[in-house]
């Protein structure tokens, strides 16, 4: 992890918009971002039933270019990076020679020989340098150009008529086709925006990668085209609770170093007909007997959070988990966590009883996703 | 409307306002806005004994659990239920209709001023 405790705190361009909505803020990763606008209950449920907007200009972005971009990734990255066509995406990971995961991140192919790939922001550092150091031998140049993008999700069911109504944003007739996990250019006002259908919402939604002096004039455009359809910005607190419905990882809750890809639910991402950094690791796989991530559900109103022990009885005093993140589920009324718990009590259906802070709380093992929107296309 | 100016504070951001010897007691708006939007509510029963700066109940956002110290010693008179069934009222009224608990003391512990409380949340 990077320490940026004792650094002077970074700011979104869109930091002064921020303010002016009356956000209020959250050091995340050494970035002052908005945790909320008011109430992140009521952003949460705009985005499960209309949309939002956030800024996540706090995510890295870095380039990849050069005649061996796609076999560099390949050898950097778990996943087969050579096969993802021209303007599509990848959700991947970056893992260390002993298996543990460095980071989560999505890379998109954006044009012949050039990738993009986006990693958490507490990462940054750590995911350029490996990037680096991989690169050596490769006809490749990696370069962090997080500084010079701001990025912005809209999401929600409403989120695709809000692009196609902002003004000065081309759409081209690709959007009305454009899958999940695909991306396409665009212009805003002669500008080059990059527009992806990715998110951490479990909705549809769409992120916006677009260069930092033209970022202001587009997020006034976005949210101008979007007040007739129920769009309100949203913070990093609602973002979380979204991401958790729709069981997606945190890095530094779910994903860690300590962490191998098929204890986190993730062995698909990883890819081994090819050779890549990890792959020994890999493939002699995590001790027998090690936890693996599962969904917990429970009654009532008071929920399990980060840290708190799982038991496998009411009374019992052996630990059969932990978990990592979670929260009373807005949408569904009900507390919701994700846990790493010992493979006997990992079958859907299995119980187990959380510590509430002293109170064994009864919890079932689901299958993850929590929430799963209902798909139109 | 509760004159903010008049209740007397903790370093743990409750507030109290003292009637005689009764002690109403709720979280201040900055301590309800950190938190986040409050889902659950736990108060301590009517008639249980609270002692100062024990954690007697539990206020829980959607990202994080706050907790409630009774600001003296003494005796819980009354639990606010409509909080308990709609702890929305924290944030939206947080010095009113959000109010925690009543306690019946002795003697009133030294509390921080609203110029002391200010101070200490910069705000």
């Amino acid at each position: 992890m990077t320490d940026s405790s004792n650094r002077e705190p970074r700011f979104s361009p869109l930091h002064d918009i921020h303010v002016a909505l009356g956000a209020s803020f959250t050091d995340f990763a050494g970035w002052q971002m908005p945790v909320s606008y008011g109430s992140d209950l009521a952003e949460h449920h705009a985005v499960r039933t209309a949309a939002g907007i956030f800024d996540i200009s706090h995510m890295a972005e870095i380039s990849v270019v050069g005649a061996e971009a796609a076999a560099f990734l390949d050898y950097a990255l778990a996943g087969l990076i050579s096969a993802v066509p021209l303007g599509k995406a990848k959700y991947s990971l970056i893992l260390q020679v002993t298996g543990g995961i460095i980071d989560d991140l999505i890379v998109y192919h954006t044009t012949q020989g050039e990738y993009f790939v986006v990693a958490n922001a507490g990462n940054r550092e750590v995911v350029v340098a490996a990037l680096l150091e991989r690169a050596a031998g490769f006809d490749v140049t990696v370069t962090d150009i997080t500084d010079s993008i701001v990025l912005i999700a809209v999401q929600g069911p409403n989120s695709r008529a809000i692009l196609q109504e902002t003004v000065g944003l081309t759409v081209p007739a690709a959007f009305d086709d454009l899958k999940y996990y695909a991306c396409v250019g665009m212009t805003f006002a002669g500008k080059p925006v990059l527009v992806a259908r990715t998110g951490y919402t479990g909705e549809d939604g769409f992120e916006l990668y677009v260069e930092v002096a033209d970022a202001a004039t587009l997020w006034y455009a976005l949210t101008a085209a979007g007040a007739q359809h129920g769009l309100v910005p949203a913070g990093l607190a609602s973002r979380d609770t979204l991401r958790l419905e729709a069981g997606m990882p945190l890095y530094g809750h779910e994903l860690g170093l300590d962490t191998f890809p098929v204890q986190a639910g993730l062995g698909r991402v990883v890819n081994l007909t090819k050779d890549f950094v990890g792959r020994d690791a890999i493939e002699s796989g995590p001790i027998d007997g090690a936890r693996v991530l599962v969904g917990l559900s429970a009654d009532g109103k008071r929920a399990g959070r980060a840290g708190y022990l799982v038991f496998d009885s009411a009374d019992a005093s052996t630990v059969v988990g932990e978990i990592t993140s979670g929260a009373l589920s807005p949408t569904l009324t009900h507390p919701i966590a994700m846990a790493y718990v010992d493979p006997r009590v990992s079958t859907v259906g299995s119980s187990v009883f959380i510590d509430v802070r002293g109170t064994r709380i009864p919890a079932s093992v689901v299958a993850l996703p929590f929430y799963k929107r209902e798909s139109k296309s | 409307m509760t004159d903010e100016k008049s209740l007397r504070y903790t370093a743990e951001h409750e507030w109290v306002l003292v009637d005689g010897n009764t002690a109403l007691v709720g979280i201040t708006a900055y301590a309800a806005e950190k938190l986040g939007d409050v889902v659950f509510v736990d108060l301590p029963k009517v008639g249980s004994t609270v002692a100062q700066g024990k954690v007697v109940g539990e206020i829980e956002s959607t990202k994080s659990v706050g907790e409630l110290f009774a600001p003296v010693n003494g005796t819980v008179l009354d639990a606010n239920d409509a909080v308990v069934a709609s702890p929305e009222l924290v944030n939206s009224d947080p010095f009113g209709a959000g109010w925690l608990i009543k306690v019946e003391f002795t003697e009133l512990p030294p509390l921080l001023s609203y110029d002391e409380y200010t101070k200490l949340t910069g705000e």
